[in-house]
């Protein structure tokens, strides 16, 4: 699975055709009054990694949620595929999430977590097996399918979180802050397990952190948040070349992509502190 | 000698085994030192004469006893599930029903006993219904927390991927609620017993029908001290070993996963 792809430069040469999602002055208003979104326009377009970034409080969660259609916008609305949300989910669209913490079933083996998706779908033990394996192999979890999670590193279990969203083939897989509990040698391994997967996969991501690394390494495009209320400040494309290795992390293009989104996120709080 | 002694689970045992043994004959040793009549303390040794020369009466009331609460178990698990399932439909079938369910536990039993017992004919079945409202709460409120404690992260995992009610209750709900469960049997369990005794002692039904209560009430008339203990022992032992059956139960469905039984081990 290491870079065989050939590199047909993707995304931003990529023919535009339909968004994989649209937001369309998307907003979200509580009935209380809180104000965790202004309205945002995005759109994401197929084979991009898309990173949402900025401080709690910024909506970026609150946007993921609407993506996966597990939060309503207040008031404007969101496409997927051009289509709404069950509609393009009947033919067949696949959207999966991977949480902040693991979420995998303490009961369940490995393999069992991994397989839900499928059984949840109907698909037979039987042809849901080879799908699970090779799951598990693209996390690195080869031999782990028997044991149950709580005998895993919290590492390990976050790849397990990641085979059973990719058992599906998504395509559009979510993720929310997944390493953010995470220590920081740990969470670049992933990340660099994560950008080859979506590499080689030609997966379309849109990830939530709220670390300038995390956001540099793996995005073709970082949206910055900003909080207080809740809005898309700015985004930045990051024009580095794929596959990217940990070889990236130590260039000079790195660095300056550091501090250009450090600055936007110092000139984004700055403007919310006036407007407040 | 000491590596045995290191062994935890021998200590688990070997210990409150010890502290068993001692009572026992520190008690001995006090009743026969202090020349206490039969009548006010037996000795361990006059319950233990006891347990075996009045076996065949003490036995055939350990086994009424323990057909009541059994039986009432039984019905305190049925219906006390049940009724958590109801009470996780919908709220307002909790929120206007959860009152009753606590005005059954904090009504005493001894206090709707007797109406029980007038009401229903048969002993037998008027003894299971006392002793079941005593049980029957613990596995309502455990068994409803149980259901509603489900991982948020996983409930949304479970919408995303469009699972039906019934994929949800069956993978998710019944699994993640069944560590609430099965403590609310190890105090079910316990409380099944104390309602069968206690509604035997309000009923005192004697004859053929009688139980472990009607022996106890029987020999204190009689000042029959010594059967009075073995009757009491034989209680206490029933308990314990319905107590450690609960454990072995949960552990035998939860041992595997579940972080209370893990940590037991070390």
């Amino acid at each position: 699975m290491n870079a065989t792809a050939l590199p047909e430069q993707l995304a931003a040469e990529a023919p535009p055709g339909i968004p994989v999602v649209q937001a369309l002055a998307a907003e979200k208003v509580y009935p209380n009054g809180t104000r965790a979104l202004d309205p945002v326009d995005l759109s994401i377009r197929a084979g991009e990694f898309v990173t949402l970034l900025g401080p709690s409080g910024c909506g970026k969660s609150t946007l993921l949620k609407m993506v996966a259609g597990l939060l309503q916008p207040s008031y404007g609305r969101l496409r997927w595929w051009g289509g709404g949300f069950d509609e393009v989910r009947g033919e067949g669209r696949r959207l999966d999430f991977v949480f902040q913490d693991a979420t995998l079933m303490p009961w369940a083996r490995v393999d069992r977590n991994v397989r839900l998706p499928l059984d949840l779908a109907g698909v037979a033990p039987g042809a849901a097996q080879p799908r699970v394996d090779s799951a598990l192999d693209l996390v690195g979890l080869k031999g782990f399918g028997r044991h149950y999670p709580r005998e895993l590193s919290g590492g390990m279990q976050m790849r397990v979180s990641i085979a059973r969203a990719l058992v599906n083939e998504p395509d559009l897989l979510l993720m929310d802050e997944p390493f953010g509990a995470l220590d920081e040698i740990t969470r670049n391994r992933l990340d660099a397990d994560l950008i080859r997967l979506w590499w080689a996969r030609k997966l379309t991501v849109i990830f939530v952190t709220h670390s300038i690394y995390e956001a540099v390494f793996l995005s073709t495009r970082v949206v910055v948040m900003a909080a207080r209320p809740g809005r898309v400040f700015r985004e930045v494309v990051i024009d580095e070349p794929h596959p990217r290795t940990d070889a990236f992390r130590v260039t000079q293009s790195f660095a300056r992509y550091c501090r250009e989104l450090t600055e936007l996120l110092m000139e984004a709080s700055a403007a919310g502190d006036t407007s407040a | 000698m000491t590596p045995l002694a290191r062994n935890p689970k021998f200590a688990r045992i070997a210990a409150p085994l010890m502290v068993g043994v001692l009572v026992i004959v520190v008690w001995h040793a006090l009743v026969t030192l202090l020349k206490v009549p039969q009548y006010l303390v037996p000795g361990p040794v006059s319950v233990a004469r006891t347990l075996v020369t009045d076996w065949g009466l003490l036995s055939s009331s350990l086994l009424v006893t323990l057909k009541i609460t059994f039986l009432a178990f039984a019905c305190a698990v049925v219906l006390g599930t049940t009724i958590a399932f109801l009470f996780v439909q919908s709220r307002w079938i909790e929120v206007s029903f959860f009152p009753y369910a606590v005005l059954m536990q904090v009504t005493p039993v001894v206090a709707i006993a007797p109406l029980i017992i007038i009401w229903v004919k048969n002993p037998t079945i008027a003894l299971t219904i006392c002793a079941t409202l005593v049980a029957l709460f613990p596995i309502i409120s455990n068994t409803t927390l149980g259901l509603r404690s489900v991982n948020p992260g996983l409930l949304s995992l479970f919408r995303m991927n469009r699972a039906t009610r019934m994929q949800t209750l069956l993978r998710l709900r019944i699994p993640s609620a069944l560590p609430y469960f099965f403590g609310g049997l190890r105090i079910s369990s316990g409380l099944a017993l104390i309602g069968a005794v206690v509604a035997e002692f309000v009923a005192g039904t004697g004859g053929t029908g009688a139980g472990l209560a009607y022996q106890i009430l029987q020999a204190g008339f009689q000042l029959n001290i010594p059967r009075l203990f073995a009757a009491l022992l034989l209680i206490t032992v029933t308990g314990v070993l319905l107590f450690a059956l609960m454990v072995w139960l949960s552990r035998l469905f939860l041992g595997t996963w579940h972080d209370s039984e893990m940590v037991q081990e070390g």
